[in-house]
């Protein structure tokens, strides 16, 4: 059965369309990669997911429930019961381009913050879990007293996807999550991505990491102006390429 | 100057012989109205930096009004001023409430900084990583606990230094309290200069003692900033 089912989103800035109707599904364990060049609407459309942003039209569900939505004055959908979207989004962990940690928290704080005030769980089953999940993505118990403003943005952006692997998400939505970060410290993030990925999490993940795109993901949608222009497994859609768009994106992006 | 501190010494301190008085009577001033002011200005904050013009525009006047007239003049108006009305003296409440100098001393001194202390919390608020708040929003949280355990945390952190500023600049301002014959240092300090004469020694020791409140003051603001403001600074090697 399907995780996430995205049917035909539209979403408007004024005049301006930036999604043209797009549609996801994501079954219990798909890997899917979003690329595009920038400009092209993927991160407004994973926005759009979990409510960030609102879209004016098309559907959701989560694990078969679909979100009720209702048209607000200016035309966007927005969910007509807030209980139901802040539950769908506490099983929807977001990980952000600019990592967005809680700054005045430790590291320990920042991933035991939303499965208590959120979830509900006590403080010691939180630190259980943040213990577990802190030591997945390599960090020790000497990081967990330190704020994240004394670490490298490597170090930071894997605390924020302990932070998402601690509200045990149904979906994990990445969005450019190497995009901030110096070059030499992409590896390592990519790397606690790719474990994740072969432990069978499904995870959306909007990149410019065409290697991720290829080698980890089994489904690639490429967007171009609002629009799928070409989507498939990644061996179709990067070794028999069919879209002169996408051919040019990827003679642009070299990998 | 000997003679001076052993005749009056308890009066600089906490007692003329009948009322609280000084140091005592300065405290106490200072914390009730500092401890209004916080408590007050937290929730109009909040009002103040909201979208909606209801919320935000009565803030907005308030704190306009008692920062944009002198603390004496509000004193006076509250102790004076308010007396004069037909209505405050005709309804028990307000009558027994505006004769007594301390009540509208407090009054006055604690809208007068909560007034500040709203501004100060606000442009904090407004300063709250817009990321941070679209974490929140993202992991699930409501309005409430988005503002329980981000923005008000991360505000009043942001805020602390500039909110000990407004400590110590009220406790100055605390020395207008003898109008409404409130009996703090300052009024004990014109009482020795009109017993003895000796305006360097009693204007001086008064002087001494706010001197002596401050640093104490700025002592517990900078432990206070060690420990919550520990994610802003540079990190210790």
């Amino acid at each position: 059965m399907e995780k996430l089912v995205v049917k035909d989103l539209h979403k408007s800035y004024g005049s301006h369309e930036v999604l043209k109707g797009i549609s996801l599904k994501a079954k219990a364990g798909d890997v899917i990669s979003i690329i595009g060049s920038s400009g092209s609407g993927k991160s407004t459309f994973l926005r759009c997911i979990n409510f960030l942003e609102k879209p004016n039209a098309g559907s959701i569900s989560l694990g078969g429930e679909e979100i009720s939505l209702q048209k607000n004055k200016q035309g966007e959908l927005i969910p007509s019961d807030q209980k139901q979207l802040q539950t769908m989004r506490s099983k929807l962990a977001m990980v952000f381009q600019h990592f967005n940690l809680w700054g005045h928290m430790t590291v320990l704080e920042n991933v035991i913050e939303a499965p208590i005030h959120v979830l509900g769980l006590s403080r010691d089953e939180a630190i259980a879990r943040a213990e577990k999940y802190l030591r997945k993505v390599g960090l020790d118990a000497q990081a967990q007293a330190k704020y994240p403003a004394h670490m490298s943005g490597g170090q930071q952006q894997r605390v924020a996807i302990a932070r998402a692997l601690a509200m045990e998400p149904e979906v994990m939505l990445f969005d450019e999550p190497t995009s901030a970060l110096d070059p030499e410290l992409v590896g390592e993030v990519l790397k606690v991505m790719q474990t994740l990925a072969e432990e069978g999490r499904t995870m959306i993940v909007v990149t410019h990491e065409m290697g991720f795109a290829r080698n980890v993901s089994n489904h690639v949608m490429f967007l171009h102006k609002g629009l799928v222009e070409e989507e498939g497994h990644p061996d179709e859609v990067f070794g028999n390429t069919k879209s002169e768009r996408l051919k040019a994106f990827l003679s642009g992006s070299l990998k | 100057m000997i003679d001076i501190i052993q005749q009056y010494w308890k009066a600089f301190l906490w007692t003329d012989g009948y009322h609280l008085s000084g140091l005592a009577v300065t405290m106490w001033l200072l914390v009730v109205s500092i401890a209004f002011g916080f408590c007050a200005s937290i929730p109009l904050a909040i009002a103040r930096v909201s979208r909606s013009k209801w919320l935000s525009r009565p803030v907005w006047l308030f704190s306009y009004v008692f920062r944009g007239t002198p603390l004496y003049i509000q004193l006076l108006f509250f102790y004076t001023g308010m007396y004069s009305l037909d209505i405050v003296r005709d309804v028990d409440i307000l009558n027994h409430f505006f004769r007594e100098g301390y009540n509208c001393t407090i009054l006055a001194f604690g809208l007068n900084t909560c007034a500040y202390t709203t501004e100060i919390f606000a442009g904090a608020i407004k300063a709250t990583p817009y990321g941070e708040i679209e974490a929140g929003r993202a992991y699930g949280m409501n309005k409430f606990t988005l503002y329980r355990r981000v923005i008000i945390p991360s505000a009043l952190r942001r805020a602390l230094p500039a909110y000990s500023n407004e400590v110590i600049l009220m406790l100055h301002a605390t020395t207008v309290a003898f109008t409404a014959t409130v009996p703090d240092i300052l009024k004990v300090a014109r009482d020795v200069n009109a017993a003895t004469y000796d305006s360097f020694d009693a204007f001086g020791l008064a002087a001494l003692i706010y001197l002596c409140i401050t640093f104490i003051l700025v002592a517990l603001f900078r432990k206070a900033e060690s420990k919550w403001l520990a994610h802003l600074r540079p990190m210790k090697t």
